[in-house]
């Protein structure tokens, strides 16, 4: 059974297809490495899998559930855009407040073990309004791995981040997959990426263009995939 | 690997969500108290105005008293309301909201029991004070009064809520909160402007006025039950 | 075809409400109240047809939701917007009414006032539509609130009756009898309304489903 699968989805915004017929998969333990343009409908198909929306047309299984039962939820973690934390809330008792949400046995011990694992022990009871902006994305990659998901849906991850939050984000997500989690993550830092991933989809336009292994030539010229398979390149 | 991928979740599972939303909301609001500040300065400011508006004599006032109470509830209650859903668009907290396992309705619980609560609590800090601004007395029948006072709160609660939800990534927000529940909540403020004003002037509720009563707790569960069905459609599509 | 079969009904309906007006403006003055009691000729059917409208556009709002088809996205818009034309005309009529009659303009009598609270109602929707810019987020927000609004319509009109009833007010049309023979140009106008709704809200549906072509052109171009 796949971790993520994705079969003749479209989605719609009124009459304007965002995504067309994408047909995709990431077998559990792999890193999915999905490529594209602004506007190519990144973002939209990571939210989509998520279940933050509908599909108009097609389906997207989550180990196997549809992504809006609570068990396919409790096996995944996303990174959008926001940190998804409260500023007015500290770093404790944001995460607290997800363990207890993602019903885990004990939320407060979860949280400091990842408040450490990020490296934001010492601000535990800080709260996030003060944080410097590398810090409130560790709190968001800790809030997303909080409850040790199975699936990590991330959005352009890498983007925004100072190089303390780009090695601990690489080091847990180069453990994630050690421990067999799936990752799927859009990304316009090719290089950080395509350094994990076992996987790449180039979308253009709403569609997949490519889909493959992630060959050491991508890795050593990222700009391949979009010269190859995308439109100008 | 630590796993939480686990059965089922257990039978209270909701009623612990409910709970930790709530209290969440709670703790948010009463740490920054914008919300709640401003809805007290607003039902102040509203009682100040109205005694200015006529001259109270105590009978007039009395019977008036349940128009005058429900105005100051109902426009101080939509400050708190219109935070609902608005303290979850800094940092995009709403999607952390959507992608935890917490279904629509457990969510829109936990809110509707934070807002209630907090705008009983304005309700009833309202209250002393208007009995002190118009020298009347409104406490002889508290039990039932705290009755008809939850009920209708509930109403404007849940009508709050969910328009709260609809309304909190569309354009002008503020103007369009007020602007569909009030409509929608004339029918449960009548009811509890006739009650509360039969309660003040020190009356029972009786024959006719128990048809209120039922309008209200009808009100209240056809609304409760359309946004519990609801709601998952407004914050997934 | 089919745009000639609505604007024949279109034409055949003003005919109607043509030779109708005629044939009533021809009928003896009414005993207490005298030549504007006739308006209950049009007051009356206006209402009818406003709540067939928004009838049609709660099925159509609750169909949208089952179906997401934007077909009935646009007969939900389409419709409550002819349903507040006709609510705005029979607000206008009584309005009249009362003026002749009682010399206001505006009485806070039971029907009148439920009639506005539903016009503020479905003004709201209107109003949300525009507040929303991303289609079927638009059209699910106001399939949504329609059905709210909707529920709400006959629990106002009791609420306002109860009301009335322990605060009365002078009632519009109190006073006045209508004779039997008047029935049958009642019943006239009663269909050349509800006709002429239809025709406008077919009109508007064409429009709706022409808009939302242009607007997935307009985004097509500007994506890339």
């Amino acid at each position: 059974m796949s971790a993520v699968a994705v079969d003749g989805v479209w989605k719609y915004y009124g009459d304007y297809p965002a995504l067309r017929d994408i047909h995709l998969e990431a077998a559990p333990g792999a890193c999915l490495a999905l490529i594209g343009r602004n506007g190519a409908g990144k973002t939209t198909l990571l939210r989509t899998v998520a279940g933050f929306s509908r599909p108009g047309r097609g389906d997207i299984r989550i180990f196997g559930k549809a992504p809006r039962e609570t068990a396919a939820r409790r096996m995944t973690g996303f990174i959008g855009h926001g940190i998804s934390v409260y500023d007015e809330l500290s770093a404790l008792e944001n995460l607290t407040l997800y363990g207890k949400l993602y019903g885990l046995e004990n939320p407060r011990r979860a949280a400091l073990e990842w408040l450490e694992r990020t490296g934001l022990e010492r601000v535990a009871n800080g709260l996030v309004r003060e944080f410097s902006r590398g810090m409130r994305q560790r709190l968001a990659v800790a809030r997303a791995f909080l409850h040790e998901p199975a699936l990590l849906l991330l959005d352009e991850p890498f983007t925004a981040l100072d190089d303390r939050a780009i090695a601990v984000l690489q080091r847990l997500l180069r453990e994630a997959l050690q421990d067999g989690k799936t990752i799927v993550m859009s990304t316009h830092q090719l290089r950080e990426a395509l350094e994990l991933s076992t996987h790449v989809a180039l979308l253009v336009r709403g569609k997949v263009a490519f889909e493959g292994r992630c060959t050491p030539e991508m890795v050593a010229d990222p700009g391949y995939v979009y010269a190859r398979y995308g439109e100008g390149g | 690997m630590k796993s939480a991928e686990r059965a089922p979740a257990p039978k209270g599972a909701a009623a612990f969500q409910i709970l930790t939303i709530a209290l969440k909301d709670l703790r948010s609001e009463l740490r920054t108290k914008e919300a709640i500040n401003a809805s007290l300065a607003f039902a102040l400011v509203i009682l100040l105005m109205f005694s200015f508006a006529f001259d109270p004599e105590a009978d007039t006032t009395r019977e008036i008293s349940g128009g005058l109470l429900w105005i100051v509830f109902a426009f101080a209650g939509t400050l708190i309301l219109n935070r609902s859903f608005a303290r979850e668009v800094p940092n995009d907290c709403l999607d952390g909201l959507i992608a935890a396992p917490v279904p629509g309705w457990v969510l829109f619980l936990g809110k509707a029991v934070a807002n209630f609560a907090l705008v009983m609590a304005v309700e009833l800090v309202a209250l002393p004070i208007f009995g002190i601004f118009y020298n009347v007395r409104w406490a002889q029948q508290f039990g039932e009064l705290l009755g008809v006072l939850a009920l209708a709160t509930w109403g404007m609660t849940v009508i709050g809520t969910i328009f709260s939800a609809l309304t909190v990534n569309i354009r002008l927000r503020e103007v369009m909160l007020p602007m569909l529940t009030y409509p929608i909540l004339v029918p449960a403020l009548i009811g509890a402007m006739r009650l509360t004003a039969v309660l003040v002037m020190g009356k029972p509720i009786g024959g006719d006025d128990a048809a209120w009563l039922r309008l209200l707790v009808g009100f209240d569960a056809i609304y409760t039950a359309a946004s519990l069905v609801l709601v998952e459609t407004v914050l997934v599509g | 075809m089919r745009d000639k079969i609505v604007y024949g009904l279109g034409i055949a309906a003003a005919a109607v409400l043509a030779w109708n007006t005629y044939a009533i403006a021809g009928l003896p003055d009414e005993v207490n109240q005298g030549a504007v009691f006739k308006i209950i000729f049009f007051h009356v059917p206006m209402w009818a047809a406003a709540g067939v409208a928004v009838s049609v556009a709660l099925i159509a709002s609750a169909l949208f939701l089952i179906t997401r088809n934007f077909a009935f996205d646009a007969a939900a818009v389409a419709s409550t917007e002819v349903g507040v034309c006709f609510l705005t005309a029979g607000l206008a009529t009584g309005s009249i009414w009362g003026r002749q009659i009682w010399g206001i303009w505006w009485t806070w009598d039971a029907r009148l006032t439920s009639a506005l609270l539903c016009w503020i109602l479905y003004a709201g929707y209107l109003m949300l539509r525009r507040a929303v810019e991303e289609p079927t987020q638009r059209a699910t927000f106001a399939a949504i609130f329609n059905i709210f609004a909707f529920l709400d319509v006959p629990i106002v009109f009791f609420s306002i009756k109860w009301w009335r009833t322990q605060h009365p007010q002078p009632v519009f049309w109190g006073n006045g009898s209508f004779p039997k023979d008047w029935t049958q140009h009642f019943l006239y106008n009663m269909a050349a309304m509800v006709a002429l709704g239809v025709v406008m809200t077919v009109v508007r549906l064409r429009q709706e489903e022409v808009q939302r072509e242009i607007d997935a052109v307009r985004r097509t171009v500007h994506a890339f």
